[in-house]
């Protein structure tokens, strides 16, 4: 047992978590989050060229990571800079194209930027609701329906696609030229597309996907869940200066047990938080992924909104305002639960499997 | 990061398992399965059991007779002590005045005292709180007057855990009144075979015989009983308090009690239906479930910083906190699983073939009850979290 990081990857999150705090600072991800594109090409190109994406993939597909810890490292690093830059949809897709057998070079190398179109308004986490269906064509394949709150999509060069064929769930590929896009920013940053196919032509990846995608879910709620961790440590320093600083009743309100022992009870359900990211990332690769990927979501759902909530609550006043970068982690922090299947949902699987 | 046994790991947890699987008697598991009183006899007979094979201090130093376990070696051992159903180690000598004098005590007191503890002729009671010092501790007023190479001591301690089987007790008590309370307290060691020592038993909630008050009249003790410096006690009491919560977590026992819920509940019949089928409960037991899993990492992770930091720290505090949460919620469920069942009196029922629950879950709403100490005791939950404001907000 041992609980450090392999040096490989304290050098991966010390990389990362430099670049982001010198270069990303809270008040450049607020100008940057919020207008098309929602995140800011320059810095991805940084990033691309730090080997961010390909601590994404594991060696045989090019990379040089890819396993649950090499995720969760490069998540928790974002989330403490809340991020805005599309890792997320290069991870699904990473994690697609590896199931497939595909080459990643041009994802890897930060060429094309990729997206994973997977849930839909009907079916956003439920892969067997997935309603969009393909149909086989005298040139290949050929897709209709609408993908909903595809992360990334609004620069996607290329869209991996869940679909029905026959009875099966497979994977297509779409050129976002093929396609009609909708694009849009997020309440809490970043952007996303609806994507919109009416026999738009596709290239069949694999024809039975339903083990990949699931795969994907997963390795997509380790990553918001790694994401949560990092922006909750931020935002409980945040809070905890504040507390010290903040004086009424001519004292610090750090001094009050009313809000000493609350901001204890963050503190503990975001140690909690940790380890049970801990354990969804050894198990990624593992039979039992899929249950620990819920069983952290669930958790990591319920104590980023308390994290969010009593942050907000103990600023007073000025974690309501924009300005005040508290405010969009604790955006965020809230937003992540309707990603990859909310507490509820996570719940109920685990109800499922007792 | 690696969260996988090592395979030396692995080969000492099935030595562990079947160590307890041939040598528990059958009685005592039983009783621990139904959270039956223990004997007096049951406790000393596996203390024995456990010092024989060379495994009861398994938090000490091998200088003084421990097996020189690692944290994760001695977690493996708590975690499958509770899957096999044997007792609690009584704590007071082995994991509260061991360490104490490992660190604080003279030579003779060590040589002294450690080898009655692993042998079983000495067993140790706490004397801390007092009706009027619970989480208050460092306000409590027994004292001990010096008169010549004795101390004389007057007072009354409370919620003695035990203290019926036990020949010693070690004593917080007031060896100075002015100044701050916390530096006038210093650690003794007491015989209660003195004159003047009076021990009466207190029934708790649930109807059991489990703690004491201690009464204290002119009892003359010793000096050299009084273990490191005088008025110098706080810090002894506080390191003791660290290592009382370093097993706190009681991860080992939620396991099991989870098990224990879930086999129940699928037996259990509501709505013409299993009780696990029910959403609500259902939710409870999933949420739970998710709460264990994330502890036991917590548990491992602070385990682990423990043995590079070389003893624990003040996060062990959340482990009190949430551990006993869980805990708490486990017994919560095991008593409403049964319904009615949960009802009658702790052995009320004495024709077995009458019984309205399996007799391992008979006394789940006794122990419901009794299982509140959990968040008072060892420095109740509040006080953890002041402490945790303290070391790690920094407030």
């Amino acid at each position: 047992m041992n609980f450090d990081l392999t040096d490989d990857r304290r050098m991966l999150a010390d990389t990362l978590t430099r670049y982001l705090s010198d270069k990303y600072s809270a008040e450049h991800r607020t100008k940057v989050a919020y207008d098309a594109p929602y995140h800011d090409p320059e810095k991805w190109a940084e990033l691309v060229e730090l080997g961010i994406l390909f601590a994404l993939a594991p060696e045989d597909a090019g990379g040089f990571g890819g396993s649950g810890f090499d995720i969760s490292v490069v998540f928790e690093a974002l989330g403490r800079a809340n991020c805005p830059e599309p890792v997320l949809p290069a991870l699904l897709a990473a994690r697609l194209l590896v199931s497939a057998d595909e080459n990643l070079e041009s994802l890897l190398s930060g060429k094309k930027h990729y997206a994973a179109a997977l849930g839909e308004i009907d079916a956003p986490y439920d892969l067997s609701g997935i309603q969009t269906t393909g149909t086989a064509t005298d040139s290949g394949h050929s897709l209709s329906g609408r993908k909903s709150a595809v992360y990334g999509g609004q620069v996607a060069d290329i869209f991996l696609v869940a679909a029905k064929l026959d009875s099966k769930l497979a994977l297509f590929e779409v050129q976002a030229s093929d396609a009609q896009i909708e694009t849009y920013g997020m309440v809490d940053g970043g952007g996303a597309a609806e994507l919109l196919l009416d026999n738009t032509p596709a290239r069949l990846v694999m024809a039975d996907a339903g083990t990949a995608l699931q795969d994907a879910m997963n390795a997509g709620a380790l990553a918001v869940c790694a994401e949560a961790v990092g922006l909750m440590d931020v935002t409980h320093d945040a809070t905890i200066d504040y507390m010290k600083m903040r004086k009424q009743f001519g004292r610090a309100i750090g001094s009050f047990q009313v809000l000493q022992h609350r901001a204890v009870d963050m503190l503990t359900e975001i140690e909690q938080a940790r380890s049970i990211v801990i354990k969804a990332a050894s198990e990624l690769d593992g039979e039992s992924a899929a249950r620990y990927a819920s069983m952290a979501k669930n958790l990591v759902g319920r104590a980023a909104r308390l994290n969010s909530e009593e942050a907000i609550q103990m600023h007073g006043g000025i974690a309501m305002t924009w300005e005040y970068p508290v405010s969009h982690y604790a955006k965020r922090l809230i937003m992540i639960d309707h990603q990859f299947g909310d507490t509820d949902f996570h719940l109920t699987r685990i109800m499922n499997d007792l | 990061m690696k969260l996988a046994y090592s395979d030396k790991e692995i080969a000492f947890q099935e030595e562990v398992r079947s160590f307890f699987t041939s040598n528990l008697p059958a009685e005592t598991m039983d009783a621990v399965r139904s959270g039956s009183e223990l004997t007096k006899q049951m406790m000393v007979d596996y203390h024995a059991l456990l010092a024989k094979k060379g495994w009861l201090a398994s938090t000490w130093p091998v200088e003084f007779g421990g097996p020189g376990w690692t944290p994760v070696e001695r977690h493996i051992f708590e975690e499958e002590s509770c899957r096999c159903y044997a007792p609690r180690i009584v704590p007071f000598g082995l994991a509260m005045l061991g360490p104490v004098l490992h660190k604080f005590g003279t030579k003779k007191q060590q040589d002294e005292i450690l080898p009655r503890i692993i042998s079983g002729e000495d067993w140790w009671c706490q004397g801390y709180s007092e009706p009027g010092a619970g989480s208050d501790l460092a306000s409590l007023k027994t004292s001990a007057v010096r008169d010549g190479d004795d101390y004389i001591i007057n007072g009354q301690k409370t919620w003695t855990t035990l203290g019926q089987h036990a020949n010693k007790i070690f004593c917080l008590v007031r060896t100075k009144t002015d100044g701050k309370p916390q530096a006038g307290i210093s650690f003794i060691l007491v015989d209660l075979d003195t004159p003047g020592i009076e021990m009466r038993p207190i029934r708790l909630i649930e109807g059991g015989h489990e703690v004491n008050e201690v009464f204290f009249t002119d009892v003359r003790v010793p000096v050299e009983n009084r273990v490191g410096e005088e008025n110098l006690g706080w810090t002894i009491a506080k390191y003791l308090l660290t290592h009382e919560r370093t097993n706190i977590a009681g991860v080992g026992f939620s396991m099991q009690a989870l098990e224990e819920i879930k086999a129940l509940a699928r037996k259990v019949q509501r709505n013409g239906k299993p009780q696990i089928e029910d959403p609500l409960f259902a939710a409870r037991i999933a949420q739970v479930e998710i709460d264990l899993e994330a502890m036991k990492i917590t548990n491992l992770r602070m385990l682990f910083k423990a043995q590079k930091q070389n003893g624990p720290g003040p996060e062990t505090s959340i482990l009190k906190i949430k551990g006993t949460l869980i805990g708490q919620e486990l017994k919560d469920l095991a008593r409403r699983v049964l319904g009615p069942s949960a009802a009658p009196f702790p052995g009320a029922i004495t024709d077995g073939n009458l019984a309205l629950a399996p007799a391992d879950a008979a006394n789940n709403a006794a122990r419901y009850f009794n299982n509140r100490k959990t968040s008072i005791f060892g420095g109740s939950n509040e006080i953890q979290r002041n402490i945790l404001t303290k070391t790690m907000l920094e407030l």
